[in-house]
């Protein structure tokens, strides 16, 4: 890489500095606000800094808003999905790559095909099923759809070509039944495509916004975004303090997820990308 | 072409088994117990997607072909079959019609603007710099796994006429606008968040595409005289053909489809300037015309159907 001259390394630190720092501002933005009063925003919204970093905001969240709910709830549906995610897009992925059986090569085209469909087109019928099960307003309704996302079944579909046949025609000559096989063989192996499947889940009922918005109608089945949702639209009655500081609540698991585990964020997009 | 390889190995293997001559065999080489676990291990994934997408899809399409309102939601077979009906009454409704125009106007400066974005941060960071690399690309990556309903809060409260963006712009002199008030800053807010949104996922598709690109070939170029410039234009670019693409796509389909940005920041206003084809759906469904809002939505299935379409003729490996 002799051909990269010191100016021009220089030059591109600048650039990479200046957009990232500006890509990265709303997260500064929303820091400070989150600690900021209600006179603080009326005196001068346009202040950078907290003349003191206060916390009344949080507090104000969790005693009197019931953010707290918000936050269980959000945690429930995502644990969920996850743990649905990796179980069945294991079982799922092992059987379109790794078993021989009729009408196996029939299911995956399909499902590629629907991944085209506008998800507006999808949640009215979605949501009139879910009225004919009986299950409007539950976080039972908020989960089924995402408890088993066609990419996740993409993902494991992908890593399962990669383990070789030799080792489960080995175990099944031993004996082994094929759930015996599935689990003991491939699951072991799978560790590394089953955490980004997990990431991915987990972040896509995280985020999901426009089910639980249609699905969820109380107080007791919001999810954290869907409570931050119905507040900012009441914004003059809801101070900007305690909105920032409650998109803070809703991003930190997220940024702190991101922290520890960046290197499956990135390679599942780039799986994702690559169907 | 990975189902054709996988083909070969379970006839090579299903050969090698017969010579071993144990269990019976099945045309298409497993045994008994592989097809019963093969289905059974379908089943949640199957139950979930027939019930969740495969139904809800078909339904859609029939349910604009009625005159459903949100009354007929707890009996959904009460309808009345109209034909057509709903379809020339979306095409011919002048509020639909400006959201096919928004959300082209959407597709046209987002997705340009995002792959530049992302392409040029992809850039620097292969080619252009040798520390911090991951993390640049991680900063540049977090917009993108941000909760949507918090970035919007954030950009509200950034945006608002006398908040931090105002306030910086003032303090260098120039007259921030009324971000959410003014039809034109409106899309602007919006064409930003979007790109703010998904340029690093460009960013991450682009840098996977580069990895492919052999050092020696620019290292070449690069002994016999080409400029970065010219090594940019005449060798990067068109071995990164292929992503391009493929990122065209993907970016084009997303932005076909944009719904939360203009929901959340703007309620699709101000005077339906910023009303997506995705957010007037939305909105006729909470009005109650239930076929109306369905008729929308397989327009957009249409407009997306003919990018995947084109995606495909496009991408089809060249023999």
């Amino acid at each position: 890489m002799n051909a990269h001259t010191r100016p021009r390394q220089t030059l591109f630190y600048v650039i990479l500095t200046v957009v990232v720092v500006v890509m990265l501002l709303p997260f500064v933005w929303l820091l400070f606000g989150s600690f900021k009063t209600q006179a603080e925003f009326l005196a001068d919204p346009g202040a950078w800094l907290p003349e003191s970093f206060q916390i009344g905001n949080y507090v104000q969240l969790f005693a009197e808003r019931g953010f707290g709910r918000y936050m269980v709830n959000s945690i429930i549906v995502s644990v969920v999905a996850v743990i649905g995610n990796i179980l069945f897009s294991a079982m799922a992925g092992y059987a379109l790559a790794k078993l021989r059986f009729r009408g196996r090569t029939l299911v995956f085209p399909l499902v590629i095909v629907s991944m085209i469909v506008p998800y507006v087109a999808l949640f009215v019928p979605q949501f009139v099923i879910v009225v004919q099960l009986g299950l409007v307003d539950t976080l039972t309704a908020i989960i089924l759809p995402v408890l088993i996302a066609p990419l996740s079944v993409f993902i494991m579909r992908q890593f399962a070509y990669s383990v070789p046949f030799e080792l489960l025609e080995a175990a099944r000559i031993d004996g082994a039944s094929e759930p015996g096989i599935f689990f003991r063989i491939f699951l072991p192996l799978s560790g590394p495509a089953l955490a980004t499947v997990g990431i991915l889940s987990f972040l896509a009922s995280w985020n999901n916004f426009l089910w639980p918005l249609v699905v969820a109608q109380s107080q007791d089945t919001y999810t954290a975004p869907i409570g931050l949702a119905v507040a900012s639209q009441a914004s003059n009655t809801v101070s900007f303090g305690l909105l920032l500081a409650a998109a803070m609540v809703v991003l930190l698991p997220i940024l702190l997820l991101f922290l520890f585990l960046q290197k499956y964020f990135i390679q599942g997009v780039a799986t994702a990308g690559l169907k | 072409m990975v189902v054709a390889s996988t083909r070969t190995i379970v006839t090579a293997e299903a050969g090698s088994r017969r010579l071993r001559g144990d269990g019976p065999r099945r045309r298409h080489g497993g045994t008994r117990a592989e097809a019963v676990t093969g289905w059974l291990f379908l089943v949640p994934f199957l139950a979930v997607f027939l019930v969740f997408t495969a139904v809800p899809a078909l339904l859609a399409v029939g349910a604009s072909l009625t005159d459903m309102t949100a009354r007929d939601i707890r009996d959904p077979l009460a309808v009345n079959f109209v034909g057509l009906d709903s379809f020339v009454k979306v095409l011919t409704n002048s509020a639909f019609q400006s959201s096919v125009v928004n959300t082209i106007v959407f597709v046209g400066l987002c997705v340009p603007l995002s792959m530049a974005l992302g392409l040029a941060l992809a850039l620097m960071l292969n080619n252009g710099i040798r520390r911090l690399r991951s993390v640049f690309r991680a900063a540049a990556y977090v917009p993108v796994i941000t909760n949507i309903v918090a970035a919007a809060v954030i950009w509200q409260y950034a945006f608002s006429i006398a908040g931090p963006v105002n306030t910086s712009l003032a303090s260098v002199g120039v007259d921030g606008p009324n971000w959410f008030g003014d039809p034109g800053w409106a899309v602007t807010t919006v064409v930003m968040m979007g790109v703010w949104r998904t340029a690093g996922t460009a960013m991450i598709l682009f840098l996977a595409g580069l990895q492919s690109i052999p050092e020696e070939v620019l290292e070449a170029a690069a002994t016999d005289g080409a400029s970065a410039g010219r090594r940019l234009w005449s060798i990067i670019l068109p071995l990164l053909r292929p992503t391009t693409l493929l990122v065209t796509v993907l970016m084009t389909v997303m932005f076909l489809n944009i719904f939360e940005e203009p929901y959340l920041l703007t309620k699709g206003g101000p005077l339906g300037s910023t009303r997506s084809m995705a957010l007037w759906v939305y909105e006729q469904f909470g009005f109650g015309n239930v076929s109306a809002s369905m008729a929308g939505s397989v327009v957009l299935l249409v407009l997306v159907g003919i990018v995947a379409v084109v995606q495909f003729r496009m991408l089809r490996p060249k023999h």
